[in-house]
């Protein structure tokens, strides 16, 4: 279980870790620090993405290893709907598998700060698994 | 670009040239972190330079650019190409952005975000562009975004103050 929630260098370079795992599937957070920052003070569009994008990849890994299945996974798209300012505060995201097909699984995400009620943002996926 | 709600009040930049803007904006923060440069730009569109760095791979075990950086260079572009087309610096937030994958950038390249706003209204601003490795024909992604332009009209502004002290007012005469 721990291979199936390592994260790529990518997301270890702009400062994403796992905060915690729930039902199986892992809730990624980041720190606000220069590396995220778009305009003074907020988040950039681009880090909110990333993280959004690794909290779906790090599930779809988790569920694959869960279900003993090895595949290599292709992004195909990313939708991403931004709902309000990232304040300099820390992040979260989790995402759920809408849709776990044999070929291409279908992912919304979430990303929150203080309330989780509240999303900062969220992303609708498409991921192949060849 | 960062996302929404933006309350800047720099006086906008009278001239937008994104060659030389662009040293400022990728020295620093995300874009400086992923080491984004200037390209090349048109009368609507901006090109910029996302240099291959190993950083920024996003499998454990294979050699592939992640998919995020590819967002990020596309939203920096898609904000400097709205400026470009107003020929000015106004606040955007980014609304909507869809990036479509259409396969790995090659290994150890480049990737070159293009992007051109093909239409601006009031208060939105609809861009659409490519992401390739060196052969614009071969994209490697393909993107649509909407922003929204914050506080560029004056008397939106002006009317929205005069609002809140009004009700400010209200609230201290009932109080």
């Amino acid at each position: 279980m721990a291979e199936a929630h390592t994260l790529p260098a990518y997301a270890e370079a702009l400062g994403i870790s796992i905060h915690d795992v729930e039902g199986g599937l892992p809730i990624l957070t980041v720190d606000y620090s220069s590396d995220v920052e778009g305009r003074p003070g907020h988040y950039h569009g681009g880090a909110i993405a990333g993280l959004l994008e690794n909290a779906a990849y790090a599930a779809l890994r988790a569920q694959l290893a869960a279900d003993g299945r090895e595949a290599k996974l292709k992004p195909v798209n990313i939708t991403v709907q931004y709902l309000s300012a990232g304040k300099p505060l820390t992040s979260f995201a989790k995402a759920r598998i809408t849709r776990m097909g044999r070929r291409n699984a279908n992912i919304s995400v979430e990303a929150w700060q203080t309330d989780r009620a509240k999303p900062i943002a969220s992303a609708i996926m498409n991921i192949l698994m060849a | 670009m960062t996302s929404l709600s933006m309350t800047d009040t720099t006086p906008p930049i009278q001239t937008f040239d994104p060659a030389q803007v662009s040293k400022m904006f990728m020295a620093r923060a995300h874009p400086g972190w992923l080491g984004l440069e200037y390209a090349d730009h048109g009368e609507n569109w901006v090109e910029l330079k996302l240099p291959w760095n190993e950083k920024l791979l996003g499998e454990p075990d294979r050699p592939v650019l992640a998919s995020g950086p590819i967002v990020s260079l596309l939203d920096m572009a898609s904000g400097m190409s709205i400026w470009c087309t107003r020929g000015t610096f106004v606040p955007v937030a980014t609304l909507d952005l869809r990036v479509d994958y259409q396969r790995p950038a090659k290994e150890r390249s480049a990737v070159w975000g293009r992007v051109e706003c093909y239409r601006i209204t009031k208060s939105a601003a609809f861009v659409r562009g490519t992401a390739h490795d060196g052969d614009p024909d071969d994209t490697v992604a393909t993107m649509a975004g909407v922003f929204m332009t914050l506080s560029a009209d004056p008397n939106a502004i002006g009317k929205q103050v005069k609002a809140q002290a009004e009700a400010r007012a209200k609230e201290n005469g009932n109080g």
